[in-house]
């Protein structure tokens, strides 16, 4: 049988929803003999070898970096995933979306407390190396096109661990209730 | 005029039903262990309709169940393929509206616009999240006041009097700047008691009693964790029937 190949990555995230997919625990074993890894922090595959069934996104889109990864992902496989309450509505990150751009480079750079004397010639970083923040972060489904979603703060293994099964297997599942949590 | 009829005789989802002439649907059906779903609806309060997700269908038209009395001879219907995406667009429409940041609120596990979600299995909103900017009210040393989250059901103004009968809260604004405040005078007469309660009656975490530990509750011991909300109402259907 060939194996399915899976993506995962993470964009404005803080890889607690990849930790959340460990917590499937000796079922990886089994995930193992179903899948192969392609482009993901779990296998450090920096770039697509190859064309990919599923790709899991965590995180929403903050900035240019961000948009240009999950394009790519989009190209590259058929069914993509956004896990994680931040890939879904921007989470923890998006916080920032009520506040200017502006507003928020003045206080993480000049006029946070922690910063006025560390920065005292006032520089905020605009190397073109950098990615470009956006005006403010995106759920993943407003960029590109995303087939399923998977609530949680992180969401919970049972329910990475079924999706998973059911996508790659193509048998039906049924999640019970306890599993689809926002927090 | 006759005297008025003791009992009225409604169907229910093709069920008969008596109920006392005057009460509303969404009480009648939740006596007979059928749930219709409701967020600014308190039991024992008067109703207001503004949220809409009790909707059902009268004679064929839709009317909101919490302000709607029984009439002789009503046809009720509470299910049906388009009400459930009617109440299932509501509700994301009051996710995407304001700031529901659900894994950083204390009444996560707790809140009732939360547990509606979970109960029509909402992934996620078909609509654009709006982001809209609202603040925090910290000057109550009683109650945080958290915009952000409000859903301006109302409950608090309806449920919270000081010892005259002044309401404590009230609107102020009109359209999408509506929202709820503390009246500056009644404010001040605000107990520990009423604060709590307004809490309590808050159906998401836009009050919070200040005086409260948040996240006391393990996940998984939450009022929502294990069944859906309307859970109670159905199992007392099912306890009737055996």
């Amino acid at each position: 049988m060939n194996k399915k190949v899976i993506a995962t990555t993470s964009l404005a995230g803080c890889f607690g929803c990849h930790m959340s997919f460990l917590d499937i625990d000796e079922r990886i074993l089994d995930l193992i003999e179903l899948v192969e890894f392609d482009k993901s922090p779990i296998d450090d595959i920096k770039k697509f070898t190859k064309e990919c069934d599923i790709g899991l996104i965590e995180g929403g889109v903050c900035n240019s970096e961000n948009v240009e990864v999950l394009k790519e992902f989009r190209k590259h496989c058929k069914i993509l995933v956004s896990f994680g309450e931040c890939a879904i509505m921007g989470g923890l990150p998006a916080y920032r979306n009520t506040i200017p751009i502006r507003e928020c480079i003045e206080e993480a750079y000049l006029k946070g407390p922690s910063v006025e004397e560390a920065n005292e010639e006032g520089i905020l970083p605009n190397d073109e190396e950098l990615p470009m923040l956006l005006d403010k972060v995106y759920p993943c489904h407003e960029i590109v096109k995303i087939d399923y979603f998977l609530p949680g703060c992180p969401p919970r293994a049972d329910l990475i661990w079924q999706t998973l099964y059911a996508l790659v297997t193509g048998e039906e599942t049924e999640i019970p209730y306890e599993v689809i949590k926002y927090d | 005029m006759g005297k008025e009829k003791e009992y009225v005789t409604i169907t229910i989802d093709d069920q008969e039903i008596q109920a006392r002439p005057g009460e509303f649907i969404v009480d009648v059906a939740r006596r007979h262990g059928i749930y219709i779903p409701v967020l600014c609806n308190l039991k024992g309060v008067k109703p207001a309709g503004s949220c809409r997700i009790c909707t059902v269908l009268v004679n064929g038209r839709p009317m909101t169940s919490c302000t709607t009395p029984v009439a002789d001879g009503m046809e009720i219907t509470t299910r049906s393929p388009e009400l459930e995406d009617f109440r299932r667009s509501v509700i994301e429409i009051l996710f995407v509206e304001g700031n529901h940041f659900c894994p950083a609120c204390e009444k996560s596990g707790n809140c009732e616009l939360q547990a509606l979600a979970y109960r029509f299995e909402i992934m996620v909103p078909r609509y654009p999240y709006q982001f809209p900017h609202r603040e925090i009210d910290a000057s109550w040393p009683l109650l945080l006041k958290d915009h952000n989250r409000c859903v301006l059901c109302k409950r608090c103004i309806r449920t919270i009097f000081d010892k005259e009968g002044h309401p404590i809260f009230a609107f102020r604004n009109r359209g999408h700047e509506l929202e709820i405040t503390i009246d500056p005078e009644y404010g001040k007469n605000m107990t520990d008691e009423m604060a709590r309660q307004a809490a309590e009656n808050c159906p998401v975490g836009a009050l919070l009693y200040r005086k409260k530990h948040g996240f006391e509750i393990p996940i998984g011991k939450r009022k929502y964790d294990k069944e859906p909300i309307g859970s109670d109402v159905e199992k007392r259907k099912k306890e009737k029937v055996s």
